[in-house]
């Protein structure tokens, strides 16, 4: 079992190394050495699944990395179990699909093998991060996964935006970061270990107070929000979507921005046993999914409506997390992972042919791009959560998991949070696909079979994997298998009303036209503008970045040249300055000195006789 | 058993001094001879560091490889050298960084570039010689006069290397160095006569003096004269000023020999001397020098993000990551002094790499002004990777070494003082954004105007600026360094099975591992 771990790990590290070193100067060579790897991951990673079956619970393998005389413990190693199995299972098989999409959209990119080099640095660190049987190995590849996206989010580094992009993206989630470092440090002061199993033994047996591990779990929250994009460090992933479209597909919807996700699943031990960080988790989760969502309603970018579709939907599973719906969260998870890489590689497959991001530059593709359309027809139903797609399973199962848990603020909110969905992704799918051809001279075509094939495959996916929900019920619990809910109907008829009539609204106001409907627009144009420029946030944190950070960076780097090496400076013109004062007494000439000698005797003599 | 009794320390000591005389006695004119007489004894010197490694018995305790040669016994003054794991890890840095800087130094006494424009490598090479020399002994040594001598040797040749070879306000930052770190000398001497006299022993020997417990009222008294004097050569927020200005104006090698390596005398200084002699006096003062250190980190990172000179920003870096080598050292405990010494050694690797870096774009830009560069991953791809990976360890990303270290010493430093670590984790955070701010500055976004791939600006153009990557003689020293800052993030313990026995010893008097 470990086998196939190991293997599942080290194939995309061996690509990665082969591709910087030897095949630099071939772009086939290198693609097809990036996709071989991961084609081993996946292999590994279903056998590691097709074992897990047979015997679920933990497997793990530890060896030490470093050795103290002291009470800690820091070791690598793997933990496998049904979670880590199914984790491991959507990174790769995503992986592989986009790598194999990219040939066809990268295709003539001169950084073409770089850009393999560094997909296979973010499998392995990705693979990693999900296999990591502590904290800080987790953290490890934690980091490495968030250099990876750096690097891939720079691709197109000459581009400012997208250099200041990848810069930011790195700076906040490091934000998120610091506060998972240090629930890291205190676990480790407090326990001398970060092994998962060890740690839910460590705090059972009640090794921390229950305000340690509040603060524990809050701080560790930090970090998952910085990854998962979470109020407020959520301004990184828009912005992001400067990356090549294939990247934000893997990295900024599918397998990266699910780890903070995975971590809250993983230390979930950890989250349950403190009320207070639940409940800050359900709130954030549940605003973030709200508020990004309403952002969503009023981006004409296409990457950015899914990238603010994707902070919503983790908002979805961090609150799933929050009110107790761990096996719900994480089937959303994964079912969000099959139809929003789908969503994002159709964009590309748009962007590609048309060479805009810009929805109301398309329109009328839907004759001009039949699977394309289809198959993002396909993601929008998903995402929007009908029946009979897979995202109708997971999110229903989340909104009724919040329902049943009294939260009943929050249960409105993500109501509304469904009927924001629909309505922009039906917007999209309206002004995209049936609305009148804008695209001019340009002639749109149906990308390569290369690119639309694994568009097939994630739409099987997408369509399909609700079928899995019991048997996956049965395999991902924690505490004991969720119990059967009954099949109260009310939560499912109510939220699809909602996702009906916002799909509704949006036909009539961007395919219908209606005239009154226009007319309404000015009376919402504050609320439009606000929404356009996502509530100023990120307006907000150049201000702290530009007029707080720097200022005070500014103020000591004055301080220090003025003030402490100000001293040093006074310092040595005192010294100066003295010695020109008392070298004024060195005049060379004999007769001051005797001078001198005769006043040092004369006052000596009248010193000596005044004390007698 | 004969492979361990050759005298491979003094060996290393002599190798560096002879190459020193050979490169006197060479003709002024043979630029040639001269350079390799510095590459080969700094080879030398690189191979015999690396069998002290290999020949190093990493079960034992103690030092190993000692020699001992009375020298004037009337007053105490033995030759006695030795090295424990912290000493070799210190040598072994040391040997690659001598190395790494005598081929930059080699390559950029070409015509035309950073230091052929002054020319006098025979002067230049034999000063490097005799700093390294000095760097080595105190190392080594295992008497206090003898590592007081030492420690003067490898500061004084600073002021003329400086003052010829640099760059900008030259005169004034060699003189400001010189006096400042002198004034450290003199707290040292202080403190090592007061051990002297008061220990009733009448030796130097660091040995005997470490197995007798000296009075509590002298290491009150002394122990923070060390710490300074020592301190002063670390970079000690307030006394830090020196080593910004020194730093900038020195040439590339002396850059990376002074903050790769000579920084570390003064935090190897209080390991080796203040904490075993005074172990009471550490109790009593590390909670407050562990203040001075965070300021340190948090003050040097901030002051980084601010400079507008590529040199300005790396000095200010190292300030910050000395702050961490001494954050560890008063933590007081396994963890955060095995960290300090892996950060020392971290550090030393990857600022080396940085001022060669610093070196290479300089020769190349004719200008160290972040607003004035920008796109030049495009021109020199292999010098982008260089820094980019150097940034990484810096800012402490898992996979270097810098990320070992700091996490080591940040886990020592929380058993001691939980707040300020997590006060001295925020320099890190900051120190994420001005080592993005420098790449992104340098080598991404636009690429500028003015500079163009070589062939491409026109003949008599004064305008253009043309940028190659690096070639082979750059290529191979920062080869070395890369490797070593990824090997090591990788496989710490390579060096942490070395140094916890040292470490372990320290702890021992100051009352038991903890």
């Amino acid at each position: 079992m470990f086998k196939f771990a190991g293997l599942a790990l080290l194939c995309p590290l061996l690509s990665f190394l082969v591709i910087s070193f030897f095949t630099r100067k071939s772009d086939r060579l290198s693609a097809f050495v990036s996709i071989a790897a991961i084609l081993g991951s996946l292999a590994s990673s279903v056998m590691l699944f097709a074992l897990v079956l047979s015997q679920p619970g933990n497997h793990e393998l530890t060896t030490v990395w470093m050795k103290f005389p002291v009470n800690i413990n820091i070791e690598f190693g793997f933990l496998l179990n049904p979670l880590s199995a199914v984790m491991l299972l959507v990174v790769t098989s995503v992986s592989f699909l986009v790598q194999v999409y990219s040939m066809g959209y990268m295709k003539g990119d001169p950084a073409f093998r770089k850009y393999y080099a560094f997909l296979s640095l973010f499998s392995f660190s990705m693979i990693g991060l999900v296999l990591a049987n502590n904290f800080l190995e987790m953290y490890i590849f934690w980091e490495m996964v968030g250099l990876s996206s750096y690097l891939l989010i720079g691709h197109w580094y000459h581009k400012p935006e997208a250099a200041v992009a990848a810069k930011k993206a790195f700076v906040v989630t490091r934000f998120g970061d610091f506060g998972f470092l240090v629930a890291i440090l205190i676990l480790s002061a407090k326990t001398g270990t970060f092994n998962f199993l060890q740690l839910e033994g460590m705090l059972g047996g009640g090794i921390l107070t229950s305000g340690m591990i509040t603060l524990v779990a809050l701080l560790m929250f930090a970090g998952a929000a910085g990854k998962s994009a979470q109020f407020p460090l959520h301004v990184w992933l828009p912005d992001a979507m400067e990356g090549p479209t294939p990247v934000s597909a893997l990295i900024h919807a599918a397998t990266m921005v699910a780890a903070g996700i995975y971590l809250v699943a993983r230390a979930y031990f950890l989250f349950s046993m403190s009320e207070t960080a639940m409940l800050v988790i359900a709130v954030i989760g549940c605003f973030t999914a709200f508020f990004a969502g309403s952002i969503a309603l009023a981006q004409d970018d296409i990457k950015k409506i899914l990238a603010y579709s994707t902070v919503s939907q983790l908002g979805y599973m961090m609150l799933a997390l929050g009110v107790g719906g761990y096996t719900a969260g994480f089937f959303h998870l994964i079912t969000h992972a099959s139809f929003k890489a789908l969503l994002f590689l159709t964009a590309g497959s748009l962007i590609h042919s048309l060479g805009t991001n810009n929805i109301w530059e398309m329109g009328g593709l839907f004759r001009k791009m039949r699977i394309t359309a289809v198959t993002f027809l396909i993601g929008g139903l998903a995402l929007a959560g009908v029946f009979p797609t897979s995202g109708y399973f997971s999110k229903d199962a989340i909104l009724i998991q919040v329902f049943t848990s009294g939260h009943y603020i929050l249960f409105a909110m993500s109501l509304a949070t469904v009927g924001f969905t629909a309505f922009y992704m039906s917007r999209a799918f309206f002004v995209v696909f049936l609305s009148t051809e804008k695209f001019g001279k340009k002639h749109p075509h149906e990308s390569p079979a290369v690119m639309w094939v694994p568009l097939v495959i994630l739409s099987i996916f997408a369509l399909g994997l609700g079928a899995w929900t019991n048997g996956f019920n049965a395999l991902i619990f924690f505490g004991g298998p969720a119990h059967e809910t009954e099949h109260d109907l009310f939560v499912p008829i109510v939220s699809s009303c909602v996702a009906f009539l916002s799909a509704l609204l949006a036909w009539a106001i961007y395919q219908k036209r209606f005239a009154f409907l226009t007319a309404l627009a000015p009376r919402f144009s504050a609320i439009t503008t606000v929404l356009r420029n996502k509530y100023y946030i990120d307006e907000f944190y150049a201000f702290c970045v530009n007029r707080v950070l720097y200022v005070i960076s500014n103020a000591s780097a004055w301080v220090d040249r003025n003030v402490v090496d100000g001293a040093v400076n006074g310092t040595a013109y005192l010294v100066g300055a003295s010695a020109n004062v008392l070298r004024k007494i060195q005049t060379g000439r004999v007769q001051n000195y005797a001078l001198g000698i005769f006043g040092g005797v004369v006052t000596l003599w009248l010193l000596f006789s005044m004390v007698k | 058993m004969m492979a361990t009794q050759f005298p491979y320390i003094t060996a290393i000591l002599a190798t560096t001094l002879i190459g020193a005389l050979v490169t006197i006695l060479l003709p002024e004119k043979k630029h040639l001879a001269i350079k390799l007489t510095a590459v080969i004894s700094s080879f030398i010197t690189l191979v015999l560091s690396f069998i002290l490694f290999l020949f190093f018995d990493r079960t034992a305790n103690g030092f190993q490889f000692i020699e001992k040669t009375p020298w004037l016994p009337q007053i105490g003054i033995t030759y006695h050298v030795g090295i424990d794991g912290i000493g070799l890890s210190m040598i072994l840095l040391t040997g690659v960084i001598f190395f790494a800087g005598a081929l930059i130094s080699s390559h950029e006494f070409k015509p035309g570039g950073l230091l052929g424009a002054v020319g006098r490598p025979k002067e230049f090479f034999a000063l490097l010689f005799i700093l390294v020399a000095g760097v080595f002994g105190v190392f080594v040594s295992l008497d206090l006069f003898f590592l007081f001598l030492f420690y003067e040797m490898a500061v004084l040749p600073m002021y003329l290397l400086i003052a010829i070879w640099g760059t900008g306000k030259k005169e004034y930052s060699a003189m400001k160095l010189t006096l400042y770190l002198l004034l450290g000398s003199t707290f040292i001497l202080v403190g090592i006569l007061a051990i002297f006299f008061a220990s009733g022993l009448k030796t130097f020997d660091w040995v005997s003096l470490n197995s007798i417990a000296l009075p509590k009222n002298l290491q009150l008294f002394i122990f923070p004269l060390f710490f300074v004097g020592f301190g002063i050569l670390a970079g000690l927020w307030p006394f830090h000023t020196w080593s910004p200005d020194g730093h900038a104006s020195a040439p590339s090698a002396v850059s990376m020999l002074h903050a790769g390596v000579l920084m570390k005398l003064g935090a190897f200084g209080i390991i080796r001397v203040a904490l075993p002699l005074l172990p009471y006096g550490a109790q009593v003062y590390c909670p407050f020098f562990a203040s001075l250190t965070v300021v340190n980190i948090v003050y040097g990172a901030l002051v980084a993000l601010a400079q507008k000179d590529l040199k300005y920003v790396i000095a200010y870096s190292s300030v910050s990551h000395m702050g961490i080598v001494m954050f560890g050292i008063c933590s007081l405990n396994s963890l955060g002094i095995s960290g300090s010494v892996f950060q020392m050694f971290s550090h030393g690797v990857m600022t080396g790499l940085f001022f060669a870096l610093v070196g290479c774009i300089y020769g190349r830009t004719h200008t160290r002004t972040l607003s004035e560069m920008g796109g030049l991953a495009k021109l020199a791809p292999f010098l982008a990777v260089a820094f980019s990976i150097g940034g990484l360890a810096s800012l402490g990303l898992p996979g270097t070494s810098g990320f070992v270290a700091e996490l080591l010493v940040l886990l020592g430093a929380f058993r001691a003082y939980p707040v300020l670590t997590v006060i001295a984790a925020t320099g890190i955070v900051i120190t994420a954004i001005y080592v993005l701010r420098v790449l992104q500055n340098i080598f991404f976004a636009g690429l500028k105007d003015r500079f163009v791939a070589p062939g491409a600006g026109h003949k008599g153009d004064h305008h253009h600026i043309e940028i190659s990557d690096a070639v082979m003689a750059e290529r191979w020293p920062l080869s070395i360094l890369l490797a070593l800052l990824v090997v090591l993030g990788v496989y710490p313990s390579l060096l942490i099975n070395l140094i916890n026995p040292g470490v372990t010893a320290i702890l021992q008097k100051l009352g038991g591992p903890f």
